[in-house]
C-alpha cells in the first residue's frame, strides 16, 4: 500500500506546482503554460485513477479505507500532521473530479482559441473581439487567442489543487482550507474579464455570497471543535462522540449540539452549492468563461457543497434511525433542497441565455441532492452528484462550444447580437454535429430520459427514497421540479438545434475545433454509462441481472428496500412527458423575441428576473449596508464622531501649547535666555576697552598689579 | 672698597630706565635699547651677589655670560626684524604695527 499512499498525496501536488510555475515564470508562454496544466492535470487524473482503480479492487475497502498521515513540520515537540483519507465516497469524488478536470483543461485550449491569431484590439481583461484578415478583398474577422492565456491555466491549476485537496482531506479543517482556496478562484475566474463590469460586480457577489455561507461554517466548526476537540472524520463520525453530542443540548431552537452543528455547516454548503436563499451569486457567475462555469460552477465546486453536506451527514441526521420521522434539521435540510429544485427549475423554463439555463438548472439538480441528504439518503445524493457533474459539465461545455459557433457565425457575417440567446439561434444541429449530439445526450440525462441515461438512474433513486419519507411533499416536489427539467432540457435543444436558423449567426455557425469536441465526446460517454454502475437490485425486470456496483461500493444496504412501481412510473412519466411538450411548445419557433410560455408577461418577467430576488437583496441588504457605510459610517461615526473627537483634543492641545508658549516659554525662558546673552554682550562691550592690542599698556598694567601685589605682601606677610 | 649696597641701587636705577624706556617709547628700537638696559642691570646684581658671596661659586659670573650671549642673539635677531618690519612697512612705531588686531 506503500506507493498507492505517496500517490494519493501526490495528487493535489501536480496541479499547484503548476499553478506556482505557470504564474510565476510562464504566463507569456501560451503552449509552455497550457502544457504544463494539462500535463499536472494528467498526472493527478493517472494517479487518481490508480487510486480509484486499486480502491474498488479491495473486497472490503469499505471498512478499510487509504488513510494517510504526513508530517509536515514540527514546531517544539508538536509534529504537525496533514492527514489524507480516500474512503468510497473520497473514491467516487476522485473520480469524476479528476476526469471531469481534465476534460475541462483540454477543452479551454480549443475555447480560448489557442493556435488563432493575436487580436488587433484585443487587450487584457476583455474577452478576445476577433483578428482582422482580408478574403477576396473584403475585411473579416476570425476568431483570436484570449490574452491572458496563461493566466487562465494557472487559476484552474490552483482550483484543481483546492478541490482535489477538499475530496482527499480526512478532517473538516483541511476540507475548509481547500474550500476557500477554491472560492478564491471561483472569484478570480468569474471575474477572469475584469474589464468588464457586469464580471467584475459578479465576481463581488459571488465571493461576498459564497463568504456569508461561510462565516456560519466557521462558526460550525469552531462549535464542534469546542464540543468534541477535534475536526478529524473518524473521531467526529465516530459513535460514541456523535452519540454524546446528540445528548447535549444546546437551548438553540432545541436543536442538539450535533444538528446545531450540522446545520451550521449546511449553510455553508448553501452558500458553496447556492441553494436558496444563496442561490443569486450563481447565475451571474456566467459571466466567466465557459470552461469556468463547467468546471467551477457545475461540476466541481459547488458539487463540493453536496459533498460536505453528505460528509455531514451523521451530524445532520442526529439521533434519526431509517424509516423514523425526520428531525428538525433533516427537515430544514431536505426542505431547502426540494424547495430549491422547483424554485430553480421554475426560473430555468423562463431564461434565454443559454448559460443561464443551465446555471438555474444546477441550481435544481444540487437542490436535489440537498433533498436526498436531508431525506436520508445521502449516498443515493453522492449517485446523482457523480452523474450530474458529468452531464452538466458536458452541457456546459457544449453550450460554450454553441456560443463559439455562434460567435463564429456572426463574425462571418457581420450580423451583430447576444450570441448566448437561445432565441437567436435554432438550425444549429446540421452546423455543429457533435455538439449537437453531445447535448442532446446531456440534455436527455438531465431531463432523466429512461433506461439509457445516467440522469435516470440517479434522479430515479432519489424520486424512490423521497417516497418512502412520509408525507410524500417532498416527493411530489421533486416530481414537479423533475418534469419542468424535462421540459426546459427540451426548450433548450428545440430552440437550439432544431428548426431553421432565426439570425444570420446562426445560418453561419460552424463547428468548433477538435480539441474542444473530443472532450465533449468523452464526457457524452459518461453521461450515458456512469448511471449503469447504480442499477439497483429491485428495478423490474433488469434489476438484479446488471450488478449493482455502487450500492456495493459504497456500501448501501438494498435488503428491506421495496422499489415501489410509483416513483419509477411518476419519473418515466415526467421525463417522457416533460421532453413531448417542451418539444411541442418550441418546435414551430418563429422569430427572436415571442416565447411560447410567456401566457402572462408580467408573471413570465417576474420568473424571468428570478422571482427578483436580486432586487429583494438589493433593498433588504445593498442599499442598507450601502447607507451605512456611507451614511452611518463614513458621516456620523467617522466624520461627525472620531473626527470631532480627534478636533477637540486637537484644539485643546492648542490652547494648552499657547498658554504654555504665553506664560513659560516666552517670559521665562526665552526671556532668560534673552536677559543672559544680554548681560554677556554688556560685559563684553564693556571690558573690550581693555584689550588694546598695545603691548606696553599690558606692560603698565601688569607692573602696577605686580606693585599693588608686592605692597599687598609687605602689609599682611611681613 | 664700594659699599655692596651702592651695586644694587645702581643695578636697579639702570633697571628702572630700561623699564621706563620699554614702557613709554613709541619706537621699537627705543623698546629694544630699554630691554639691554635691563638685562645689564640684572648682570650687575649678578655679578654683586657674587663677588659679595663665596668667590668658589662660579655659577653667578656664569650666568651673567650666558645673559650677555642670549641679549647680543636677541639684538640681533631684533633688530633683523625691526629692519624687515621698517622695509615692508616703512615705520618702526610699535603702535601702527597692528595687522592682526584688525
Amino acid at each position: 500500500m506503500m506507493e498507492l499512499d505517496n500517490l494519493v498525496w501526490l495528487i493535489p501536488v501536480f496541479p499547484l506546482i503548476a499553478f506556482a510555475v505557470i504564474l510565476l515564470f510562464t504566463t507569456r508562454k501560451r503552449v509552455l503554460s497550457h502544457s504544463i496544466a494539462i500535463g499536472s492535470v494528467v498526472l493527478s487524473w493517472l494517479a487518481s485513477m490508480i487510486v480509484v482503480v486499486s480502491a474498488v479492487l479491495t473486497p472490503d475497502f469499505k471498512s478499510n479505507p487509504i488513510h494517510l498521515e504526513i508530517p509536515w513540520f514540527t514546531t517544539g515537540d508538536t509534529p504537525f500532521v496533514i492527514g489524507a483519507q480516500v474512503d468510497a465516497l473520497g473514491a467516487l469524488g476522485l473520480f469524476f473530479v479528476s476526469w471531469t478536470v481534465l476534460m475541462i483543461f483540454i477543452y479551454s485550449t480549443g475555447y480560448h482559441n489557442f493556435g488563432q491569431p493575436v487580436g488587433d484590439k484585443d487587450q487584457p481583461g476583455l474577452p478576445p473581439q476577433g483578428a482582422a484578415y482580408k478574403e477576396h478583398g473584403k475585411t473579416l474577422l476570425q476568431p483570436s487567442v484570449e490574452p491572458m492565456y496563461g493566466r487562465f491555466f494557472g487559476i484552474a491549476s490552483l482550483f484543481a489543487f483546492a478541490m482535489f485537496l477538499l475530496i482527499l482531506a480526512d478532517n473538516l479543517l483541511t476540507l475548509y482550507i481547500g474550500w476557500e482556496i477554491m472560492g478564491l478562484c471561483s472569484y478570480l475566474l468569474i471575474g477572469f474579464w475584469y474589464a468588464k463590469p457586469s464580471a467584475r460586480d459578479a465576481a463581488v457577489k459571488a465571493f461576498i455570497t459564497t463568504r456569508l455561507g461561510d462565516v456560519f461554517m466557521l462558526l460550525g466548526l469552531a462549535f464542534l471543535y469546542a464540543r468534541t476537540g477535534s475536526l478529524q472524520y473518524s473521531v467526529i463520525f465516530s459513535h460514541e462522540t456523535l452519540s454524546s453530542l446528540t445528548s447535549q443540548g444546546t437551548g438553540i431552537f432545541g436543536l442538539n449540539a450535533a444538528a446545531l452543528a450540522g446545520l451550521l455547516l449546511f449553510i455553508g454548503v448553501v452558500g458553496k452549492s447556492a441553494q436558496w436563499p444563496l442561490h443569486v451569486w450563481l447565475p451571474d457567475a456566467m459571466e466567466g468563461p465557459t470552461p469556468v462555469s463547467a468546471m467551477i460552477h457545475a461540476a466541481t465546486m459547488v458539487s463540493a457543497g453536496v459533498y460536505l453536506a453528505i460528509r455531514i451527514f451523521p451530524l445532520i441526521s442526529s439521533g434519526w434511525e431509517t424509516g423514523a420521522p425526520l428531525t428538525t434539521a433533516m427537515i430544514v435540510v431536505s426542505s431547502i433542497g426540494a424547495f430549491t429544485a422547483l424554485f430553480g427549475s421554475t426560473i430555468a423554463l423562463t431564461q434565454r441565455d443559454v448559460k443561464r439555463t443551465l446555471a438555474y438548472s444546477t441550481i435544481s439538480q444540487l437542490g436535489y441532492m440537498i433533498a436526498a441528504v436531508g431525506i436520508g439518503a445521502p449516498l443515493i445524493a453522492a449517485f446523482h452528484l457523480l452523474t450530474h457533474a458529468f452531464f452538466k459539465a458536458l452541457l456546459f461545455l457544449d453550450s460554450g462550444s454553441v456560443i463559439h459557433g455562434m460567435e463564429h457565425g456572426q463574425m462571418h457575417s457581420g450580423e451583430h447580437g447576444d450570441a448566448q440567446d437561445m432565441f437567436r439561434m435554432g438550425g444549429l444541429a446540421r452546423k455543429m454535429p457533435i455538439t449537437f449530439f453531445t447535448f442532446f445526450i446531456g440534455a436527455l440525462a438531465l431531463a432523466g430520459f429512461p433506461l439509457l441515461t445516467a440522469g435516470f438512474w440517479s434522479k430515479d433513486a432519489i424520486l424512490t427514497s423521497a417516497y418512502a419519507v412520509p408525507g410524500r411533499i417532498i416527493f411530489w416536489v421533486l416530481v414537479t421540479a423533475a418534469f419542468l427539467t424535462a421540459f426546459y432540457s427540451m426548450r433548450q435543444i428545440t430552440l437550439v438545434f432544431l428548426g431553421k436558423p432565426r439570425t444570420d449567426g446562426a445560418a453561419h455557425a460552424s463547428e468548433s475545433v477538435k480539441s474542444m469536441t473530443i472532450p465533449l465526446i468523452f464526457l457524452a460517454v459518461f453521461a450515458v454509462a456512469i448511471g449503469w454502475i447504480g442499477i439497483p437490485a429491485a428495478f423490474p425486470l433488469i434489476g438484479g441481472h446488471v450488478p449493482d456496483f455502487l450500492a456495493e461500493f459504497l456500501g448501501i444496504s438494498a435488503e428491506g428496500e421495496v422499489h415501489s412501481n410509483v416513483p419509477l412510473l411518476a419519473s418515466v412519466i415526467v421525463s417522457l412527458g416533460g421532453m413531448l411538450l417542451g418539444w411541442l411548445t418550441y418546435r414551430s419557433q418563429k422569430g427572436t423575441e415571442k416565447d411560447a410560455i410567456a401566457v402572462i408577461r408580467p408573471v413570465y418577467n417576474f420568473v424571468q428576473r428570478g422571482y427578483d430576488f436580486d432586487r429583494l437583496y438589493n433593498v433588504l441588504f445593498v442599499r442598507p449596508a450601502k447607507w451605512v457605510s456611507e451614511v452611518f459610517t463614513a458621516k456620523w461615526v467617522d466624520r461627525v464622531l472620531i473626527d470631532g473627537i480627534l478636533h477637540t483634543v486637537a484644539s485643546g492641545a492648542l490652547a494648552l501649547g499657547s498658554l504654555f508658549r504665553k506664560g513659560v516659554d516666552v517670559p521665562v525662558i526665552n526671556g532668560g535666555a534673552d536677559l543672559t546673552a544680554r548681560g554677556i554682550q554688556r560685559s563684553g562691550a564693556g571690558i573690550r576697552h581693555v584689550q588694546t592690542g598695545q603691548v606696553q599698556q599690558y606692560m603698565v598694567m601688569s607692573i602696577f598689579v605686580l606693585v599693588i601685589a608686592a605692597a599687598l605682601a609687605l602689609v599682611f606677610i611681613v | 672698597m664700594i659699599p655692596f649696597a651702592w651695586y644694587l641701587l645702581i643695578a636697579a636705577a639702570l633697571f628702572c630706565i630700561g623699564l621706563f624706556g620699554v614702557l613709554t617709547r613709541r619706537s621699537a628700537i627705543g623698546i629694544l635699547l630699554g630691554l639691554e638696559f635691563m638685562l645689564n642691570a640684572v648682570n650687575i646684581n649678578f655679578l654683586a651677589f657674587w663677588r659679595a658671596g663665596t668667590m668658589q661659586a662660579m655659577s653667578g659670573a656664569v650666568f651673567s655670560v650666558i645673559i650677555f650671549a642670549v641679549a647680543a642673539a636677541e639684538v640681533a635677531v631684533g633688530l633683523a626684524i625691526i629692519i624687515s618690519v621698517y622695509r615692508s612697512r616703512r615705520t618702526v612705531v610699535v603702535a601702527e604695527i597692528s595687522d592682526l588686531k584688525e
